[in-house]
């Protein structure tokens, strides 16, 4: 099952080295993993996805909450989350191809964000398998490189009000 | 070239399927391999095994795992000019103004956090730290390699339950620490490791000495970081002693680059620990201790399950009064030894692959487990799917990762062993349990551990009874790793905490040495005694020297079998007797302990070890003991890997022997 975790961690040298080292010595596996600042400028949120049983998820967000520039970790699984990747595609398109493509664009709400005489580059954001639908969609023009982020994620408001989070800040219990 | 390729060519031919140590083996000699260095151990005696079939291929055993050697640093002088002369003027200019150096705040600082004693090995970039040291109100013990240095400072919180501390350069001395760090947190030791580094800007350049050691040691640290700013050196010293030594505790390391040393800072240095990420839930969540209690009352077949955690946490007596009260039956891991007194009924001894027989079944056969600051290791289960199959399991921890990481816990408590063990007394009532201490009674006589007393030649098991038996059972005991280890914690009866200072969960050769080194200065009116392998012994024997500047009263018995042991033993029952590389030539242990201003004794007949004890208790040096023990000995009763707890070899031996 995959298991969307964000953990929210010291803005220290070393950290990430940390976080990853844990799972390549406890063989966890990453599927993917986004670190970027937050609003405190103390603190970054990591977000890792974790492909794995309830058992192996449990010890991944126990031995996260273990490092001790780690200081909050939250399992977003069985809770409705907001969760979305980024991609900048590049794909062949001659100048008659345009219109095609355009109109694939639209439907997914994707942006053009370059353009040459052969291809054309486009950015498009949403939740995985809207990048993965993109994906298939341009192969059949060719696809010349792809960049991806991993998934970045938050809880849905309304929700979290009433219900708590399972799992929510294991350093506290 | 060409005889051996044809070897691995022929062998090639013969079968299609290989194991992985012949891929190994095969793989090497392809690649025109034909000396290699290395040691043998549990998890390599396949691959030895492999290497006696391709004899072909001649190969040496080196003393140490590592073919690095400590290089000495070059004269400072030499080596640091610029930072040598600044220093000096840091050094005036400090007389006249209330600056400090990045050197003073940590002496400062190291006495505020109550350090009397440290171990630490000079160097190049740690120069100024020594200078300041020089002064200082702290003992300061030089060993004769880091690795010895760490030991040191392991045993030291091991004896005391204070914060071990250890200094070395950087580079090669930083790295040298590097067994002993692990040492210490897989037994989870409070211990801060302090290492040189080079100046800032030289970082990452591959300059003289330099490693990345908190790279090098971040998986074997509880944490660690380097101060590249003096405003934070005090601050980050605090947060070291506080992160060692609370919640599991564990090391921790201090990388100080020698610029940081010697600068100046004349802010506040009071600064307090800043630590958003590091909580400890010590109290325990009061439900779950109230199920604990129900599920023990209501047990007819409880066992205690105790490991190092109690220690620790100083619950021994804590844990004495819950025992008492709920009329429980204990079972102790190795370093568990000594929580209850092992003299007394309740105890089941150890338990495990070289456990007790009687704590094994014990186990297998209980309807409730408590688990107090143990991590169902594996070689405490066995077979983890047919471990303990009719229990319900409490455990009590305080690191919330150690719960169900291995079994599937029913009732995890978090939290501090001290506080919950007294919690739990006020809850639990006594209970006869009958049938259930019969039973282990039983078990208790039929298996108890034995050897054959009627042998002419020496048994270990014997010395160590016989020591047992002459220091009352009240000696702080050591070990190396092997055969020696598993027989000081069968043959010697524990009686208080802090009593038996091993390496367990890493099971580091060489340990036991430097440990009754640690140990004894932590200690100087025990009598430590350091129950050692000869092979375990010769990887830190350098340390006799230190223990003879220190005129330390320590007792070294070599159980010399001239083999690996405990790799034999696999060899003997696994391996057709095929003993690939676990038999070395020694030293005369007598000559060399001697010569290094130790006194020195050879035993070699049985009816000399009783004597032979009571005079290496009389001495007043460091006193090294060589008994000449049965070099085929085994260590039983012994769980194969794999198997479940009850499935132990030797117990026919046991019984017949009894």
């Amino acid at each position: 099952m995959k298991h969307i975790i964000s953990a929210l961690v010291e803005n220290k040298p070393g950290v990430l080295a940390h976080v990853a080292g844990m799972f390549a010595a406890r063989g966890f596996n990453i599927d993917s993993l986004v670190v970027g600042r937050t609003e405190d400028p103390d603190l970054s949120r990591m977000t890792i996805v974790v492909i794995g049983d309830d058992r192996i998820v449990e010890q991944v967000r126990k031995q996260l909450a273990k490092i001790i520039p780690v200081v909050k970790v939250q399992d977003f699984v069985g809770q409705p989350v907001v969760a979305r990747d980024l991609m900048l595609i590049a794909v062949s398109c001659t100048p008659e191809q345009r219109p095609e493509i355009l109109s694939v664009i639209d439907v997914f709400r994707a942006k053009v964000v370059d353009i040459g005489q052969k291809f054309i580059m486009i950015e498009v954001s949403g939740p995985e398998d809207k990048i993965e639908a993109f994906i298939n969609m341009c192969k059949p023009y060719g696809i010349k490189s792809v960049a991806r982020t991993g998934t970045i994620a938050m809880p849905r408001h309304d929700k979290t009000d009433y219900r708590t989070p399972r799992n929510d800040d294991d350093k506290d219990s | 070239m060409n005889s051996i390729s044809t070897v691995s060519a022929e062998v090639a031919e013969k079968s299609q399927i290989k194991t992985g140590a012949q891929i190994f083996v095969d793989t090497l000699i392809e690649l025109g391999v034909d000396t290699m260095f290395g040691y043998t151990g549990a998890s390599v005696i396949p691959i030895f095994d492999e290497i006696l079939k391709k004899c072909r291929v001649s190969s040496s055993v080196s003393l140490q795992g590592q073919t690095d050697t400590f290089t000495m640093p070059d004269p400072v002088v030499k080596y640091n000019k610029n930072i040598n002369e600044e220093f000096r003027r840091t050094k005036m200019s400090e007389k006249t103004s209330n600056t400090k150096t990045g050197a003073q705040i940590f002496v400062d600082t190291l006495v505020e956090q109550g350090v009397e004693t440290m171990f630490g090995y000079t160097g190049g970039v740690v120069l100024p730290l020594f200078d300041k040291l020089y002064d200082a109100p702290i003992n300061f013990i030089v060993p004769r390699h880091e690795q010895g240095g760490c030991h040191m400072a392991d045993a030291y919180a091991r004896a005391t339950g204070k914060v071990g501390v250890v200094l070395a350069t950087s580079g090669p001395g930083a790295c040298n620490l590097v067994t002993g760090i692990a040492t210490a947190m897989m037994d989870s030791v409070p211990m801060v490791a302090f290492t040189g580094q080079v100046r800032t800007e030289l970082i990452g350049n591959d300059a003289f000495q330099e490693a990345d050691i908190t790279g090098i040691t971040r998986p074997i640290t509880k944490y660690n970081c380097i101060v590249k700013d003096v405003k934070d050196l005090a601050r980050t010293i605090r947060e070291a002693f506080h992160i060692a030594s609370t919640g599991r505790p564990g090391p921790v390391l201090i990388d100080l680059p020698v610029d940081v040393s010697v600068s100046k800072y004349d802010g506040n240095s009071t600064s307090q620990i800043k630590l958003p990420g590091y909580r400890v839930s010590s109290k325990g969540h009061a439900r779950q201790i109230s199920n604990a209690a129900k599920a023990i009352n209501k047990s007819e077949k409880p066992v205690l399950y105790v490991g190092g955690g109690v220690i620790i946490a100083n619950a021994s007596q804590e844990l004495r009064t819950f025992v008492e009260k709920a009329h429980l039956p204990v079972a102790m891991t190795l370093l568990g030894l000594g929580s209850i007194d092992q003299t007394r009924p309740e105890s089941l001894d150890m338990l495990g692959m070289h456990g007790s027989a009687y704590a094994n079944y014990a186990v297998q056969e209980c309807d409730l487990l408590i688990a107090v600051g143990a991590r169902f290791d594996d070689r405490v289960t066995g077979n983890i799917k047919t471990f303990a199959p009719n229990a319900r399991i409490v455990h009590i921890d305080i690191d919330p990762a150690s719960i169900s990481k291995n079994v599937q816990v029913d009732i995890p408590v978090v939290g501090d062993a001290k506080i919950i063990l007294n919690e739990l007394a006020k809850q639990v009532e006594y209970k006869e349990r009958e049938e259930w201490f019969k039973k282990i009674a039983e078990w208790k006589k039929k298996f108890a551990f034995a050897y054959d007393k009627e042998s002419s030649t020496i048994k270990p098991q014997y010395v160590i009874e016989e020591v047992c038996r002459q220091t009352n059972n009240k000696a702080i005991i050591t070990t190396g790793v092997g055969q020696n280890q598993m027989w000081a914690a069968q043959f010697y009866k524990y009686t208080e905490p802090r009593q038996f200072i091993t390496s367990g969960g890493l099971g580091t050769m060489g340990f036991g040495l430097p440990a009754a080194i640690g140990a004894q200065i932590a200690r100087p009116d025990e009598v430590v005694i350091d129950f050692d392998g000869d092979h375990s012994f010769n990887m830190t024997m350098t340390e006799l020297a230190t223990a003879v500047e220190h005129n330390l009263p320590i007792k070294v018995c070599i159980l010399n079998n001239g083999y690996m042991g405990m790799v034999r033993q696999w060899q003997e029952l696994f391996y057709g007797r095929r003993y690939s590389k676990s038999y070395l030539k020694n030293p005369n242990y007598e000559a060399l302990a001697k010569a290094m201003g130790a006194i020195g004794m050879t035993v070699d007949k049985k009816e000399d070890v009783s004597k032979a004890v009571e005079q290496m208790l009389k001495e007043k040096q460091p006193c090294v003991v060589d008994f000449r023990v049965e070099p085929e000995e085994n260590v039983w009763p012994m769980v194969p890997a794999g198997k479940s707890l009850s499935e132990m070899d030797g117990l026919d031996i046991l019984e017949r022997l009894i």
